[in-house]
């Protein structure tokens, strides 16, 4: 059937199996939203600004699995994108951004609203494309969804030209053909690589597992699970691996890294096999590299060749789909050969047993200043841990990714890579549009929540109940804490007491607005927002100079924390 | 170390900037860079030399190979392999000097492509070794422009890049 560019656009998206996206509408875009318009089948959420459209699409990914898609128009509608797609980008979620561009004529004539939004995006997208015929745009849609979804995943950014939109071409729904003869993906691991890291995990007498968000975007907790249990070791996971492996079983030792518990940071330290499962070996998770794992070899598993080796050399390195290349290991050693040869790890947990002991999260509430740990621990509580937590960046941050336990993957919705501050409560909304059924919380802070607040109407414009809880310490506490620590408590542009009330402006938006400012009042303002079923807001005033402990200084060796 | 990578790529609009783009982004070195249209005219055959560590040009190879138009990366270091490059060298040729200048374009077996009264324009063609030299000695006689085009190389006998 003959079709325009943009009912295209359209079709490819439905036929893809798209229901939902996120998007801002404006000139270069608007044979596109005319289509959205008459097509009843496809969702629009209309975001408040567009990078909120992009962190939403994100957050609807990181939950549902799924593609996000954003469409946003040219020049200032793009370039509002760009935030959003190097937050996707860091985190390796699969995103496809369809931009606005000046009809092709005009491209490179600083023709109006006209941004080269492919030169300025190629760092930050897994790739990208401009269609210039109309005849290549199914090809490049189907192209775009297969990219961002295959291999290690990642944003794509599709740039059309408004003349593209309207000019007409034959359509044929070919959604399952795509074959791009330069891009195929390595994802069994070959049997050479799985045959020696069994050996490596049959002799390993303090074998730690580590794993990162691979495992999350891989699907592979099931077999992550079992790979643990036959192994019996000690898991950690990094920030954005969390919820991949239950923070309830006795083998979970926390976080490991920056913030990560002193037992994690320990056990790293000192086993002698590091298995690195979908983790990249970042440096807010090393530390000091020449001190990272010192007796160990390494194990890796990842999907991205450019990820093994590129910070610590990796001694056997599988590339493949971790939960492929689990399957193939957990096969071999389910064995009774491999259990009955393989060392006792009796000693090795008695070690981590006692750095388990020394309790590095602990903190006292006290009968006054709220602390912010008891605010997540409250939450975890009264959510029965089955919230989805959404967070912006910050100490709010740490501190939930300390406290809130997950048990499922796709519960925890943070921008670890890039870390940005105003991810938080547009990606929730992704998020419960992804889960309507489901509790989402966003953890902000008072500087974080400043940044995207504006998306508050589009939350109270679709209904959705996500509650923000404000941990208000008048200050950018991450930055100040590293000011108190590191430059003398010269509190250089961190102070931001200066802030609306935050209950009113929840109230303005027709949101319910709520505060707390004495450890009694926590509890109650969660349970009435829960209960409520609105968009709400919990203003809840902590210690303004309370601090994330433990920490591992930048450059400092992992072994090195600062403990409370 | 010194290392010639070929690069096969999809010839499409933006793939030369995918993969300069890659070495500024990520702070590799790149001494040069060379690229045409090869075969069919669907592909395009980089060749790029850079300069690093043994663990820098295989996250260089990794990147490339990551890049998704791009088809097959070759690294010609280690195996036996030709290289060459050609140089246009613009000699200031006063009478005194026009017979010098000859002879050298002749030890290196190069040609002169344009001459005036007052200049030669020689072109050598071959590896970087050979070029320097040749350069060396026509440097002092008072060279007022050259351009180089970039080493490219191709592996010895039976080795050829895997088309996709
Ligand atoms: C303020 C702040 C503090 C932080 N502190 C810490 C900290 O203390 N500890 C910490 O851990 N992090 C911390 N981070 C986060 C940190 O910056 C990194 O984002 C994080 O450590 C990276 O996690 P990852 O290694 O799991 O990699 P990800 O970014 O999740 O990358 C996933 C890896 O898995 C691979 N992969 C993807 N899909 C597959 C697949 N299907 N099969 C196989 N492999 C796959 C990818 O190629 C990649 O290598 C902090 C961030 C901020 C903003
Ligand atoms: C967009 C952006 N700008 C700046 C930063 C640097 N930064 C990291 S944490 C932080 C402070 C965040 O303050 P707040 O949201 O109040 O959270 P808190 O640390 O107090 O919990 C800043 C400014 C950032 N991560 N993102």
């Amino acid at each position: 059937m003959e079709l325009t560019g943009a009912k295209i656009v359209i079709q490819t998206l439905l036929d893809l199996g798209v229901s939902t996206v996120f998007g801002y509408p404006g000139g270069a875009v608007l044979f596109i939203y005319d289509e959205i318009y008459k097509e009843k089948k496809l969702t629009h959420i209309l975001t408040r600004h567009e990078q909120g459209a992009l962190h939403a699409a994100d957050g609807y990914a990181r939950v549902s699995g799924e593609v996000g898609v954003a469409i946003v128009t040219s020049g200032p509608g793009a370039t509002n994108a760009v935030t959003g797609l190097a937050t996707a980008y860091m985190d390796s979620i699969p995103m496809v951004c369809i931009t606005g561009q000046v009809p092709v004529p005009l491209i490179g004539n600083d023709a109006f609203q006209e941004a080269d939004i492919v030169g300025i995006t190629r760092s930050c997208t897994k790739h990208n494309y401009l269609v210039r015929d109309v005849k290549d745009l199914a090809r490049v849609l189907r192209e775009a969804f297969h990219i961002a979804k295959t291999g290690r995943p990642g944003p794509v950014l599709v740039d059309i030209p408004k003349d593209v939109t309207t000019q007409i071409t034959e359509y044929v729904n070919r959604s399952e053909e795509v074959k791009i003869r330069s891009y195929r993906p390595n994802l069994k691991g070959h049997a050479g690589q799985i045959k020696r890291a069994v050996t490596l995990l049959k002799n390993a007498q303090r074998p730690m597992i580590y794993t990162g968000g691979g495992v999350v975007l891989s699907n592979a907790s099931d077999e992550l699970f079992h790979f643990t249990e036959q192994m019996n070791a000690p898991i950690t996971n990094t920030l954005m691996g969390l919820g991949a492996f239950p923070a309830s079983d006795g083998r979970f030792v926390g976080m490991l890294g920056m913030h990560g518990t002193y037992e994690a940071n320990m056990a790293v330290s000192h086993c002698d096999l590091l298995i690195a499962i979908g983790a990249r070996f970042d440096d807010r998770v090393t530390g000091k590299l020449s001190e990272f794992a010192p007796h160990a070899k390494i194990l890796h598993i990842d999907v991205d060749p450019t990820s093994i080796s590129k910070n610590v050399h990796v001694d056997i390195p599988i590339v493949g789909d971790v939960k492929l290349v689990l399957e193939q290991i957990n096969k071999q050693i389910e064995s009774k050969s491999f259990q009955k040869s393989k060392p006792d790890m009796t000693p090795w947990w008695q070690l981590v047993e006692e750095w388990r002991s020394k309790d590095s999260l602990a903190y006292t509430q006290g009968e006054s200043a709220i602390e912010a740990q008891y605010v997540i621990q409250k939450l975890c509580e009264l959510t029965k841990g089955n919230a989805i937590v959404a967070t912006d960046v910050g100490q709010h941050q740490m501190w939930a990714a300390q406290f809130y336990d997950f048990d499922r993957p796709r519960r925890w919705v943070t921008s670890g890579g890039l870390g940005t501050m105003g991810f938080g409560l547009p990606a929730a909304m992704g998020a419960q549009i992804a889960k309507p059924d489901d509790t989402v919380v966003v953890i902000s802070g008072d500087g974080s929540i400043q940044m995207n607040i504006q998306e508050l109407a589009t939350c109270l414009q679709y209904k959705l109940p996500v509650i923000t809880i404000i941990l208000n310490n008048g200050f950018l506490g991450m930055v100040r804490q590293w000011q108190e620590f590191f430059y003398e408590r010269r509190y250089a542009e961190t102070d931001m007491s200066h802030q609306p009330d935050f209950v009113k402006l929840a109230e303005a938006y027709g949101a319910l607005g709520l505060r707390a400012k004495k450890p009694n009042e926590v509890e109650p303002a969660i349970k009435e927002a829960l209960a409520s079923g609105r968009t709400a807001i919990i203003d809840i005033h902590i210690r303004p100079e309370g601090n994330v402990y433990p920490m591992v200084p930048a450059g400092a060796a992992l072994n090195d924390m600062i403990l409370l | 170390m010194r290392h010639i990578i070929s690069v096969l790529v999809e010839n499409e609009a933006g793939v030369l900037s995918r993969v300069s783009g890659l070495f500024s982004a990520r702070g590799f070195n790149i001494e040069s860079l060379t690229v045409a249209p090869v075969g069919d005219g669907e592909t395009s055959r980089i060749t790029l030399v850079s300069i690093g560590e043994d663990h820098i040009i295989e996250q260089i190879i990794k990147q490339l190979n990551k890049l998704i138009p791009v088809l097959h990366v070759a690294d010609f270091t280690d195996g036996p392999h030709v290289e060459r490059e050609l140089m246009l060298v613009k000699v200031a040729a006063e009478q005194a000097q026009r017979a010098e200048i000859l002879r050298i374009a002749d030890i290196f077996r190069s040609r002169v492509v344009d001459a005036t009264p007052s200049s030669f324009t020689i072109e050598v063609t071959g590896d970087v070794g050979k070029l320097d030299a040749c350069l060396a000695l026509l440097m002092p006689l008072g060279v007022t422009e050259m351009v180089r085009t970039g080493q490219v190389a191709l592996g010895r006998g039976d080795r050829s890049m895997a088309k996709g």
